[in-house]
């Protein structure tokens, strides 16, 4: 039996309605670089969270240099050697690089002096290990000023700088250029001679082959294999993500196909899309495939005027429209219903009625100023059975409710402002299977009733199980528009690759 | 056009500096009996109270809190501190058995109520996770009320001369109270520059998930945090108290609120994160001497009132600019 530096056993952790991890295990080995794959929700980072403290599991155990250990929170986990780079980075913009790589652990001042931190060492030291990673920016420089992959890297070298044996990365090439990709693996072949493990998470199949020895692969918070690399091809890494069968999920209706309902053309937002055209028709689902962070959300956003275009125009049924805000395109029949429904959709701590009618209350007024309560009633009503909405009364609160039938009110409070496009970005992340089913059921039901439908999804099944046609968004810009057809996993993450892997290392 | 967003730079950095150094010179013209040692001292001397409460009330800004609770603190320790060390003669004490205690008992008295309320805010904060606003808010309240329970609403006169030295008395021309303000004011100059409680406050307020995943125990901190801005203001309770000669349960009504506007406009940010004791410093010498110049000018006290309003709005629009620019 071989020696591993951390075994995870049997992970289990819950959230508010979801069972993110189902018993996990992991063992990483020292000096070797873990891949850890799988989609959106598949429980990646929930594990890694786990490791650090930030999530506590709920049960399970953490083995680490074959002793039981318990980590309670990220000052414990980088007591034990365990550092991470988190997805979302994490910086103190106010501050400077070398404050922020020393947080909590500064360079002290010795003898009497010792409860002074020692800005001169901090200085040297950050400047040592920045040229050591070949790094060039001044310690002194506020974080606010550097970009978003400098920021990156600053993040990077952190956690290099805590001498860990095991760092985590998670999706830590998001922000950065090929060359500073490279730059990183380096950086991580270096530290794999210093005998480190790394557990890179990614979603991107040609890194997971460059820099991987191991792959271990999480669908829907399990396990589902462990491998060397040399063992495993795109197809089997592929496979193993997906696994379920689609047609189970999707009981998509095949609806006859109108006239085009909104042409975009040429739409322009400096730095973030480029180009776009595409056409939608009516009665037809348009998916939108595309990675975390390519530019699907803010291309929606601008349809709905919360961006605001440099260039190009939109077209609803052959008339050039102008969307400046969201009370433009709510009035051009457009509705949207966003990614993150507690930030931006559901209000918490109101009834399931008022949040209902909350896009429409103009319509629910008498003499434009009183609420005309028996039609809010009979409205809610008449959604409330159309949607299988369950909930204990319409004065319920929303935050009460499931996730799946929280986006059930979402979806009608738009259906109510009457909408002929409707645009749902991930619609059924972080919604139990059961009830995925059933909002998929609705969007294809509003489809065949001749609503144009455009939706953004990164769960590859859902984009091929429900859409007529995916279109891929590949670093803000289209690179395919494929036909349900010839559309199929590989296809997908070749053209949502596309733009990264133009000028990456072959 | 380098040299000119250099300019900009430097007038964007020093703005609230620029500020304090104008209003010294217009004053000094309008009124001739502005910049005379003895007025500035007396400025001095009123805003010192304020601007030790002012400092400790940054430490809390700066980690994204507040804390409303110092003005009662002020109350509180002027009335704990003054019944400790009442005149033996004097026929209505508040402990009418007291024997003669050595006034620094009564000092530690008051500093150990401040550290006590700042401890409980801090707690509080950290551990039930209700708003800094809510939490200091109750214990302002809470504090208030025991103030006026002790001394059933009386002022405690007739303080003890070595009591009352420590807000009366003068090394050469300077008054102990100034001193012990440079002295609260380098001091926090210290530990939010070069120590690591300083650094942890800073990461706190500017991200507090990086100074979690950085290992911070952001708990500890926070409780510290209040302790700091309880014990300031403590410090500016036994001061005000013994320059005033007497222990006032209303002593510190409406403070925490010059308190904050001193800070903010110092700027200190309410998003969290940034601020520094030389502005700070600023931001109250700003209010102390608009108050003292305008009274030299003869302008009405109530419109002082709307005068400092449109300061302090003014500067923190003027800083959510600059932040914003920067971005």
């Amino acid at each position: 039996m071989e020696d591993y530096i951390l075994e995870m056993k049997g992970i289990v952790r819950t959230f508010p309605g979801v069972r993110a991890l189902n018993g996990v295990d992991l063992q990483i080995k020292t000096g070797r670089v873990h891949g850890l794959m799988g989609e959106n929700g598949a429980g990646k980072s929930t594990l890694m969270k786990c490791l650090v403290g930030i999530n506590p599991p709920d049960s399970g155990e953490i083995w680490l240099r074959g002793k039981k250990v318990t980590i309670p929170n990220p000052y414990t986990a980088l007591k034990l050697g365990i550092a991470m780079i988190y997805q979302e980075l994490n910086p103190v913009l106010e501050r400077s690089v070398m404050e922020n790589i020393w947080l909590g652990r500064e360079p002290m001042m010795r003898g009497i002096a010792g409860f002074l931190v020692d800005h001169k060492t901090m200085y040297e030291q950050t400047r040592q290990l920045l040229s050591e990673l070949e790094i060039d920016i001044d310690p002194k420089t506020k974080v606010k000023e550097l970009s978003v992959a400098k920021m990156q890297m600053i993040e990077i070298a952190k956690a290099i700088s805590y001498n860990a044996d095991i760092v985590i990365m998670d999706e830590p090439t998001s922000a950065l250029t090929p060359n500073e990709v490279k730059h990183l693996f380096d950086m991580i072949r270096k530290l794999k001679e210093r005998n480190v493990a790394v557990i890179y998470i990614t979603h991107k199949m040609e890194e997971i082959f460059q820099i991987a020895d191991e792959v271990t692969v999480l669908r829907d918070g399990n396990h589902i294999i462990t491998e060397p690399i040399e063992k495993m091809t795109i197809d089997s890494l592929i496979s193993a993500m997906v696994g379920r069968r689609l047609t189970e999920m999707f009981p998509k209706m095949e609806c006859k196909i109108g006239d085009v309902k909104m042409s975009v053309r040429h739409l322009e937002v400096p730095g973030l899309l480029h180009d776009i055209s595409f056409d939608l028709r009516k009665g037809e689902i348009l998916g939108v495939a595309g990675l975390v962070g390519a530019g699907r959300t803010e291309l929606m956003e601008t349809l709905f005027g919360l961006r605001q275009k440099s260039a190009g125009e939109i077209l609803i049924d052959g008339k050039k429209t102008d969307i400046r805000t969201p009370a433009d395109a709510i009035k051009a029949g457009i509705g949207f219903l966003t990614e993150d429904r507690r930030l931006n959709g559901i209000i918490p701590v109101l009834s399931v009625k008022i949040n209902t009618i909350v896009a429409n209350l103009a319509h629910y007024t008498k003499f434009g100023i009183f609420l005309n309560h028996k039609k809010i009633y009979k409205d809610c009503e008449e959604y409330k059975e159309r949607l299988k909405i369950r909930t204990p009364s319409l004065e319920a609160l929303i935050q009460n409710l499931s996730g799946g039938n929280q986006q059930k009110v979402l979806v009608a409070r738009w259906l109510l402002t009457n909408p002929e496009i409707l645009i749902l970005d991930e619609p059924t992340r972080g919604i139990d299977v059961g009830a995925k089913a059933e909002i998929h059921t609705i969007i294809t039901k509003l489809a065949c009733e001749g609503k144009s439908i455009i939706m953004v999804s990164s769960e590859m099944p859902e984009i091929l199980g429900m859409s007529d046609r995916i279109m891929v968004v590949s670093r803000g810009q289209i690179t395919a528009v494929l036909d349900r057809k010839e559309a199929d996993q590989e296809t997908i993450m070749r053209y949502a690759a596309a733009k990264y892997n133009n000028n990456q290392v072959a | 056009m380098a040299q000119q967003s250099n300019v900009g730079k430097f007038i964007n950095k020093y703005a609230i500096f620029i500020v304090l150094v104008v209003m010294i010179v217009v004053l000094s013209f309008l009124s001739p009996s502005f910049l005379t040692a003895q007025n500035l001292i007396n400025v001095l001397i009123t805003e010192s109270g304020r601007g030790i409460l002012a400092i400790g009330v940054a430490f809390t800004i700066i980690s994204r809190g507040i804390d409303l609770s110092v003005g009662s603190i002020v109350s509180l320790t002027s009335v704990i501190a003054a019944s400790l060390v009442q005149e033996p003669s004097y026929s209505a004490r508040i402990f009418p058995n007291l024997p003669l205690l050595p006034p620094i008992v009564a000092v530690i008295a008051g500093l150990s109520a401040g550290i006590i309320v700042g401890v409980t805010n801090g707690a509080l904060i950290a551990y039930t996770a209700i708003p800094p606003f809510i939490a200091t808010l109750g214990s302002m309240i809470i504090a208030r009320g025991l103030a006026l329970i002790l001394t059933n609403a009386y002022p405690v006169p007739m303080l003890r001369p070595e009591f009352k030295i420590i807000g009366q008395g003068l090394l050469g021309p300077i008054p102990y109270v100034v001193i012990v303000f440079a002295l609260v004011a380098v001091i926090a100059y210290v530990i939010l520059g070069h120590t690591r409680f300083g650094k942890n406050v800073y990461a706190i307020g500017g991200n507090v998930n990086a100074a979690r995943t950085s290992g911070i125990k952001v708990s500890k901190n926070l409780i510290a945090i209040y302790a700091v801005s309880g014990f300031c203001a403590s410090i500016a309770g036994i001061l005000i108290t013994a320059r005033a000669a007497s222990g006032i349960a209303t002593l510190g009504n409406n403070y925490e609120l010059d308190a904050i506007a001193a800070a903010t406009i110092g700027g200190t940010s309410h998003t969290g994160g940034i601020g520094t004791v030389p502005g700070i410093i600023a931001g109250i010498l700003i209010l102390g001497i608009l108050n003292n110049g305008l009274l030299l000018l003869g302008i009405s006290p109530y419109l002082q009132q709307v005068i400092k309003g449109v300061i302090i709005v003014s500067a923190v629009v003027f800083d959510m600019r600059k932040n914003a620019r920067q971005k």
